[in-house]
């Protein structure tokens, strides 16, 4: 496993742009602590972002993971075009030629995506932590490391993510028809479950669309913002009462697991049956 | 004699077209072998097949005594195909480094490669940088990291200038006196009489003959004869036992040998007729009109 990590890095570690995109990334991810600088300050109306609550522990693993998970399109360039420039170099070829088998290819690859995953939980575990414990009003250890499965529902979806951008990255062979078709099968859940909302009610809608690949990915981590107490509260002045299911459950990750499983198991499929 | 490669009953079909067909021969080690045959002939499917990069219809092959995985085996390989790929924004040696890594063998021989292929002082430039011939070059270099039991060779001067042509044969011509075995696919008839000691020569997917090069060229040759009574010459030939073809141009009398015969028993036999010759010439058939008969007549 550490040679076909190693074999991977090694393609990643000379590339300037993957190099120049994963630094961005990073760097965007530490940039969610700028949140906490966002401050008005107008006459009577003061505003502090960060004093509202949002990096109150545990809420702060909910929001931060949520937050987080919009950068994920930097990497998924990455790890798009890691794959389908091996196509256009045709290194691909010359990979296989060279010794390595189709599985332990694909298996490099995967490696790399868990690892990345990997690497982002562990550094917005870190980021979080800081935060919460600069802001938050509770750090009682048992309140600070409640609430964690937001982490592991992070690295899921992320590793679910990437898994899909792997697959679409050997389906398509160039990486930006790849990305074209990821906002175009973006799209087209978009469609299905408007089509399904319309023709049934939005209860059977969305128990139908929550087996859809990003659908599920995106189902992981709900929304934050509704459960924001300063929300709720400003909710409940004007007579609304959110009631949301914020939990993750296990039937969730359940989901992404097997796309991710069979993402995988496809590409290898599809790397197996063509001719190079 | 150790087996390097066995092919027996291999079929390759792309939709409606047979690319390879029912292809056998073996590898031993330690010869050069030629792989013959136009374009389009099955050269490189062939050689992909065994490579592990385009899957076979039907047939099979095994490297070695066939207890190795082919991926395994393809460690102890040293292979080019068609055009040279690495990628293009590392260095040679980066690129070097990567594939010491998929072989699973150390780094210390990237310096001793590139020396071989007389590429050590540009190392470190990108691989993009480089020529056509250089990349070419590097190449090989990558494919004798691992110091193959077989260096397999898809077309390897294609594309290149006279003297890039003459610096891949000199090094092809150095790997093969040092013992190893190669394999080398090409349409250039000449490239594989200079270098190669057996052949296989392939037509439209078909094995026509498999062999050793000498042995190719069976014939006992021909002669090239003239003289003032150009008929008289023919008649003589005809009535002679030696010979079997006889062809005649208004120049030039052509009789190809069903026997070998010396060139000045005949000069003898044809005085003592009467015949003096004007032009005589003892022949055999190159390499080239030996595929020309083999790959046309079938």
């Amino acid at each position: 496993m550490y040679r076909l990590l190693n074999i991977e890095l090694h393609k990643l570690k000379h590339s300037r742009s993957s190099k120049i995109l994963i630094i961005t990334y990073f760097v965007l991810l530490t940039s969610i602590a700028l949140v906490a600088a966002i401050k008005f300050d107008i006459g009577p109306i003061q505003f502090h972002l960060a004093e509202m609550g949002i990096f109150n522990f545990p809420y702060v693993w909910h929001f931060n993971s949520y937050i987080s998970a919009l950068f994920k399109l930097f990497l998924a360039i990455v790890i798009v075009s890691m794959m389908s420039n091996e196509y256009s170099n045709k290194t691909l070829k010359q990979n296989l030629i060279d010794g390595l088998s189709k599985k332990e290819f694909i298996l490099s690859k995967f490696y790399t995506v868990v690892l990345l995953s990997l690497a982002s939980t562990i550094f917005l575990f870190i980021v979080s932590l800081i935060l919460g414990l600069i802001f938050s009003s509770y750090t009682e250890l048992s309140i600070i490391f409640s609430d964690l499965e937001y982490l592991i529902a992070f690295f899921i979806k992320l590793v679910g993510f990437f898994s899909f951008c792997l697959f679409l990255g050997i389906l398509v062979k160039r990486s930006a028809f790849a990305l074209g078709f990821l906002f175009v099968w973006q799209f087209v859940e978009g469609i299905i479950f408007g089509v399904l909302r319309w023709n049934t009610n939005p209860d059977i809608a969305s128990t139908i669309m929550q087996f859809f690949p990003l659908n599920a990915m995106s189902n992981l981590i709900k929304e934050p913002f509704t459960r924001l107490s300063a929300v709720q509260s400003v909710a409940n002045q004007i007579g609304e009462k959110f009631n949301f299911d914020y939990a993750i459950h296990w039937y969730e990750i359940a989901i992404v697991v097997g796309w991710t499983a069979l993402f995988i198991f496809l590409s290898y499929l599809l790397l197996k049956k063509r001719d190079l | 004699m150790d087996s390097i490669l066995t092919i027996s009953n291999l079929t390759k079909k792309f939709g409606y077209l047979t690319a390879v067909n029912d292809l056998s021969f073996t590898i031993n080690k330690g010869n050069v072998y030629g792989i013959l045959g136009p374009n389009g002939s099955g050269k490189s499917t062939t050689l992909g097949i065994v490579l592990n990069v385009v899957n076979k219809t039907s047939g099979d092959f095994k490297w070695f005594d066939g207890n190795t995985t082919t991926h395994d085996a393809l460690k102890k390989v040293g292979a080019i195909i068609e055009r040279p790929n690495f990628y293009p924004y590392m260095t040679a040696e980066q690129n070097l480094k990567l594939v010491c890594k998929i072989k699973g063998v150390n780094e210390s021989k990237i310096e001793e490669k590139l020396e071989i292929v007389g590429l050590l002082e540009r190392k470190d430039s990108k691989f993009s940088t480089y020529s056509l011939g250089m990349k070419q070059r590097l190449a090989i270099a990558s494919a004798l990291l691992n110091d193959p039991e077989i260096l397999i060779l898809d077309e390897p001067t294609n594309g290149l200038d006279p003297q890039g042509i003459h610096q891949i044969r000199e090094i092809i011509k150095k790997i093969a006196s040092e013992g190893t075995t190669i394999l080398l696919a090409s349409h250039l008839l000449d490239e594989v009489e200079k270098v190669c000691s057996h052949v296989v020569v392939l037509r439209k997917g078909v094995n026509l003959y498999s062999g050793r090069v000498d042995e190719m060229i069976s014939s006992h040759g021909f002669f090239e004869l003239k003289c003032n009574d150009m008929e008289a010459l023919v008649k003589v030939l005809e009535n002679l036992p030696y010979f079997g073809n006889i062809k005649v141009t208004e120049q030039l009398v052509t009789a190809f040998l069903n026997e070998p015969l010396k060139s000045e028993t005949l000069n003898t036999l044809l005085f003592e007729k009467g015949i003096v010759l004007t032009h005589l010439v003892q022949r055999k058939e190159s390499l080239e009109e030996q595929f020309l008969t083999l790959t046309n007549n079938q």
